[in-house]
């Protein structure tokens, strides 16, 4: 067994957009979702992908559970081109690498019971039918839901958020796999039940050793989650390291702005302007040279020619020309 | 108080469920101070957004106001006929709605939407309704040139800073702001809750703010309303609320927040259960079945919602306890969580 389980190189995601008018209006035909993103994650790693909406941290989690191909590049999971796996492979790969969804009121079949959602994925990968009932009592139980027999027969809209997203990532771990990734999982969830959700995902994913992905805008979310960060702006990576260094200390101007504008339940915080304004630019037409130059307070004629490429610093990788210790 | 903008008293709001009132808000009262930024929080279900569409009296069919009242600049909002709050509405009190972002029709330009509240409800003409338009678009920081787009060439963060300014666009005296940032990415809400900061200091506004996030009402919020079941259970100054709630339902709030500036990340402790069904509402306190410190005091007599120390106003039986269950209620084991 390889000690690397997820290795991106140079990967890329360049959505189709437009139709033949568009092409000869000379309007942009692609957006790049992934642009050139380079990574491993080791068995057992956990790193949070943050970054704010269109920046490409969903397009590349749906990347490694193979619900989107990409485009160029590679993308391996445990040795494999994912992209390559078929038949009997791929089938193994689907048991093996799964996705918790942002949404759990989309994610389910209202019209099924919980049973019925829970046992779909045992029947697609072949499990006996004997061994159902015990592998779904027991995944209920994994997630925290006690009692799990009283849940069997009850349909998503008699459960509330927090128990249908346990639910959810219930079904994401009935097949047992090495590798799960967690797309704001929390988000559409009340605040008072989120602290219960979050601990269930750290507490499963220590004790089955999981490899896992935490996809989420929110700094202080990923912190809680995962001991490492990548940050993402417009398809490509800015910053890379342990989560801890890039709250205290945060090295690229993009990663500075996510920190500053993360609010605290504390009445003693900066209310300081943010260094950054605006939003994201359209991704259709993106900046040459750094993609988040336009925004970056730093930028200088260079930001605009070249790209900056991602540089070693301390515990770091990070892609910005001026960044320093 | 005598500088309150509005004052709510006893206000309790009724749906008709199968035949049966349910009382979504019940008994409710909070004051917001001239000037000043109120937030109202709690979980869904609590009825703060009830509460917060009563104020404009714009709420579902099969509710009602069935008690209470709202004292607005002189005025019972909860008395007055339909034509004299419609005439009100946007004038002096306007809403925005919960996402925002989707309340703007997107076969209307932008223009033609805030130019049809200056015209219908300010009186303007068309021209000084442009004029206007363009004023309020570079108050809340869009370019001018924006005004003939249609809502979906705009961003989600463009999208609400339209309906802020439309909110703005009669120089109401109060805003209520529902969930104005819960979609939003943490750059523009942060610039979101700047720019209704600025805003509302500059045109001495008082704003009610209902959300479910404390560290928005932390970072935006003079006084805080923390609702539970459709009853307000503390009432404050933020800073005091944050750093010594009197009630047990606040002091777990404040636990399952993670904080970005705290030296570690520590564990998140959830408060266990959920609300109780309003149809059937407990006797005694709402929150006593899932309180860790509730007695059976707390089951059986209802707590009223008493000031207990200068302008900090609590429904527990046991807040002159208050700092030694604060103590206690910082430990994961209080809650039920194993260490």
């Amino acid at each position: 067994m390889s000690e690397t389980m997820i290795e991106l190189q140079e990967a890329r995601l360049h959505y189709k957009i437009g139709n033949a008018v568009s092409a000869m209006m000379g309007l942009p035909s692609t957006v790049k979702a992934v642009d050139g993103v380079s990574f491993t994650l080791k068995r057992g790693e956990s790193v949070g992908l943050l970054g704010e909406s269109g920046c490409g941290k969903t397009s590349l989690g749906r990347v490694l559970v193979r619900l989107e191909e990409i485009t160029e590049g590679s993308a391996r999971f445990d040795g494999e081109e994912i992209k390559e796996l078929k038949g009997a492979d791929l089938q193994r790969f689907r048991g093996r690498s799964q996705m918790i969804f942002q949404n759990p009121f989309d994610a389910v079949n209202p019209r099924y019971a919980i049973r019925r959602t829970l046992e779909e994925p045992l029947a697609n990968a072949g499990i006996p039918r004997a061994e159902w009932r015990d592998r779904v009592i027991g995944a209920l139980e994994l997630v925290g839901l006690g009692d799990p027999e009283r849940f069997l027969d009850r349909f998503p809209h008699q459960l509330s958020g927090g128990q249908l997203q346990r639910v959810v990532m219930a079904r994401a771990l009935i097949l047992e796999p090495d590798f799960v990734v967690a797309d704001e999982p929390v988000s559409m969830l009340d605040v008072s039940v989120r602290a219960g959700v979050l601990n269930v995902f750290r507490d499963v994913r220590d004790r089955l050793g999981l490899t896992a992905i935490y996809i989420s805008h929110d700094l202080a979310l990923v912190r809680y989650v995962c001991e490492r960060t990548i940050v993402m702006y417009l398809g490509r990576i800015m910053e890379d390291g342990p989560t801890e260094d890039i709250v205290r200390d945060p090295l690229h101007p993009y990663s500075q702005a996510l920190v500053a504008a993360v609010p605290t339940p504390n009445v003693a915080q900066s209310h300081d302007p943010l260094p950054i304004g605006g939003g994201a630019p359209d991704p259709r037409n993106p900046p040459s040279g750094c993609v988040f130059r336009d925004r970056c307070p730093r930028a200088e004629a260079r930001c605009a020619e070249e790209i900056p490429q991602p540089r070693q610093i301390g515990s770091r990788l990070v892609a910005c020309h001026f960044a320093a210790t | 108080m005598t500088d309150a903008l509005l004052s709510i008293r006893d206000l309790s709001i009724a749906y008709d469920v199968a035949g049966r009132d349910v009382l979504a808000v019940s008994h409710a009262g909070f004051d917001v101070p001239q000037g000043s930024i109120v937030g109202l929080v709690g979980e869904s279900g609590c009825g703060k957004t009830t509460m917060a569409r009563a104020l404009t009296r714009v709420i579902a069919d099969n509710a009602r106001i069935a008690g209470g009242q709202m004292h607005f600049d002189g005025q019972d909002l909860a008395q007055l006929s339909e034509s004299r709050m419609n005439a009100m509405r946007w004038r002096d009190i306007a809403f925005i709605p919960q996402s925002a972002m989707n309340s703007l029709d997107p076969v209307y330009r932008v223009e033609y939407q805030i130019a049809e509240v200056l015209r219908d409800r300010g009186g303007y003409g068309r021209k000084d309704a442009r004029r206007r338009a363009e004023e309020l678009f570079e108050m809340v920081g869009i370019d001018a040139g924006r005004l003939r787009d249609f809502p979906h060439q705009f961003s989600g963060g463009m999208r609400q800073r339209a309906a802020i300014a439309l909110a703005l666009a009669l120089e109401p005296k109060l805003v209520v702001a529902d969930e104005p940032v819960t979609a939003l990415d943490v750059i523009i809400q942060r610039q979101i809750l700047d720019q209704l900061r600025s805003l509302q200091q500059e045109l001495g506004l008082s704003v009610i703010m209902v959300t479910h996030d404390i560290s928005v009402v932390a970072y935006t919020c003079d006084r805080t309303v923390v609702m539970y079941a459709g009853k307000v259970v503390e009432d404050c100054d933020t800073a005091t609320l944050l750093n010594e709630p009197l009630h047990p339902y606040t002091m777990g709030l404040k636990n399952a927040f993670p904080d970005l500036r705290s030296a570690g990340t520590g564990v998140l402790t959830p408060i266990a259960g959920s609300p109780p069904d309003l149809v059937n509402p407990p006797s005694g306190c709402r929150f006593a079945a899932r309180c860790p410190f509730a007695t059976d005091h707390c089951r059986a007599v209802e707590p009223p919602l008493m000031e207990d120390q200068p302008g900090h106003n609590v429904a527990c039986h046991r807040a002159h306890e208050a700092a030694e269950l604060r103590a206690r209620a910082a430990e994961p084991e209080t809650w039920g969580m194993s260490a």
